[in-house]
């Protein structure tokens, strides 16, 4: 099974990637060819087995809820592309006077 | 001896006896990376001055006599995608993180600071891990110090070519599906993948959290010891990592594994394997069967095809949701033009991923889509169980497997850049180790004909990094592989 160009498109959009229209060709084949490939999977017969998400035993750990020192606010904005007044910038996302 | 042809263990010693000072092995290293990287090009960033400091604050302490750590005044390098505060960039080898300053250190880095390492500098890398060839980095390829029209492997080729090249004795890298070994082998150095939980992940930028595992990259063994000594332990800011107690990796290091049940299998002697690879993988191995060793046959028949449909669905799976925080709001690229919020997120992270992580991205997305998420999401991971299960199963039998690191030696520059399956067929042998998070080594066992190294790979269970390393030891000590430099580095040691 191949990814049509649709397919593409769709799961570059869910990924946040804008993808110019020769590279949606170039990566719909690319994918496909891949997915071909993991396609294998389906001959083998995994009834009964249980799905593993980690190959050790992991345990939520927990600590006392206690304050510690963290990044300071500048530390935390220092990588911004954009920030102001101890906050992040971004692009307008509200429009003048609608509720959120 | 020139000062970088000792072992780093030579070094420490050397440098505890006052018979070398930290600054003299910090300048040698500066100027071996000033001689070759220009055509190695394994670092993306040095700070000669803060090397220098460092190197001279460590020598004041040596000459006081006070107690320094196990590293005191060695060289090492460091990934590009673990975390240094104070003055080093991170960036993973992607224009979305170029010349990004973490505010923290990664627990390894704050390890090597308290062992007194020196620092000296970040290595190239695929970015964000994504990749066999340290082709997909923004700063460029690295080049294979034993033929530069090769590559070094990857995703750690900057560690593995730094320590090749003999810029450094030590090189941390990091290994999701084979991205230590595998640059190991390739470049004709050790390279080791502890089990997941051993070292720290702590501040090593996320590739695949289930699989990403920190590891070293040495000429050999026992160096590789000494820095898997410094780095490993729990950390209780990973919830992966491990409370098991570290033991003295170098104390043993010389007791052979005896008796010694290797299992073979056959999975890992196919069609597609190289035969100058297959002759000296097959002749590393009759080396401990001289010293006693059994071989036994074993199957292992999930652990090559379907570990990499299973990893192809796993990692890229776990990296698109890692890679969701590269948002053009908290830190790296955003792009100068958009028509909003969502144009914004779309135009940063085109602008700043290459090519084979956004494949992945788009990959990942695609298995954990509605629709699609138990077909490949959910079966990847019962995949993953019976992977698991093969090694259970043949640990029951034997004490270790071994097999070919990769396939083939260095492949040349550009060579499965446009076939992306190729270069995830680079990790065959490899992956399997990340999806059972056992532990795995690749040692140096011969050259081709055309004088490239290859590499012995050699696994066992999880949390047996000594037997590894005593295993691994018996067969260097028969041989003389590591003594052996690339030509680039002749010309004026």
């Amino acid at each position: 099974m191949g990814l049509s160009k649709r397919e593409v498109l769709h799961v570059a959009h869910l990924g946040r990637i804008h993808l110019a229209d020769d590279e949606v060709e170039k990566f719909a084949d690319q994918l496909s060819t891949i997915v071909d490939y993991v396609n294998q999977l389906s001959e083998l017969d995994t009834e009964g087995v249980e799905p593993l998400a980690h190959a050790l035993p992991i345990h939520n750990v927990l600590r006392p809820d206690e304050p510690r020192p963290g990044l300071s606010t500048d530390q935390a904005l220092g990588g911004a592309p954009d920030a102001a007044d101890g906050f992040f910038r971004v692009p307008r996302v509200i429009d003048d006077g609608s509720s959120a | 001896m020139a000062i970088l042809d000792q072992t780093a263990c030579q070094m420490r010693d050397a440098l505890r006896r006052r018979d070398l000072t930290a600054a003299d092995a910090a300048e040698a290293s500066l100027a071996a990376i000033e001689r070759l990287d220009p055509t190695v090009a394994a670092f993306v960033a040095t700070d000669a001055c803060a090397v220098r400091r460092r190197a001279a604050e460590i020598d004041a302490r040596l000459d006081a006599g006070g107690p320094v750590g196990l590293l005191a005044g060695v060289p090492v390098a460091v990934k590009d995608n673990m975390c240094t505060a104070d003055g080093l960039p991170t960036s993973c080898g992607s224009r979305i993180l170029d010349g990004w300053r973490a505010p923290y250190n990664a627990h390894v880095v704050e390890r090597l600071l308290a062992a007194d390492a020196v620092i000296v500098g970040k290595t190239n890398m695929d970015e964000f891990a994504m990749g066999s060839s340290t082709e997909h980095s923004c700063f460029g390829p690295t080049h294979n110090p034993w033929d530069t029209a090769t590559v070094p492997g990857g995703s750690s080729g900057g560690s593995a070519a730094a320590v090749a090249a003999r810029m450094v004795p030590l090189a941390l890298g990091s290994d999701t599906g084979g991205s230590i070994r595998q640059p190991g082998s390739l470049c004709g150095v050790v390279g080791m993948k502890p089990t997941y939980g051993r070292v720290s992940r702590y501040g090593l930028v996320a590739f695949a959290s289930s699989l990403d595992q920190i590891g070293p990259l040495a000429r050999t063994v026992g160096d590789a010891a000494l820095l898997l000594q410094a780095v490993a332990g729990h950390d209780a800011r990973d919830s992966t990592s491990v409370n098991e107690p570290v033991p003295d990796y170098l104390a043993v290091l010389d007791e052979p594994v005896a008796p010694l049940r290797i299992g073979v299998p056959k999975e890992f002697f196919t069609e597609g394997l190289d035969p100058e690879v297959e002759r000296l993988v097959r002749e590393a191995i009759g080396v401990y069967e001289r010293l006693g060793a059994k071989l036994v046959e074993i199957d292992l028949p999930h652990a090559t095809d379907y570990a990499i449909a299973t990893y192809y669905i796993v990692a890229p799976s776990e990296a698109s949701s890692n890679l969701a925080r590269y948002d053009g709001v908290h830190y790296g690229y955003r792009a100068p033009e958009h028509a909003d919020m969502i144009d914004m997120y779309m135009r940063s992270r085109s602008e700043g991923f290459g090519d084979e992580v956004k494949r992945r991205i788009m990959l990942g997305t695609f298995a954990l889509s509605s629709g699609y998420y138990d077909a490949y999401y959910k079966k990847a991971l019962r995949v993953r169980r019976l992977v698991r299960r093969d090694f259970d199963e043949a640990f029951e039998k034997v004490d270790c497997i071994m097999g070919p690191t990769s396939a083939t030696p260095a492949f040349p520059l550009g060579e499965r850049l446009e076939n992306p399956l190729a270069m995830y067929l680079s990790d065959l042998f490899t992956v399997g180790a990340n999806m059972a998070a056992i532990a795995g080594i690749s040692i140096p066992c011969g050259f081709t004909g055309a004088g490239l190294p290859v590499g012995l790979q050699i696994l066992t269970g999880v949390f047996t990094e000594d037997r590894l390393l005593r295993i691994s030891r018996m067969y260097e000590r028969q041989t003389d592989w590591t003594s052996r430099r690339p030509a680039i580095c002749e010309a004026s040691a």
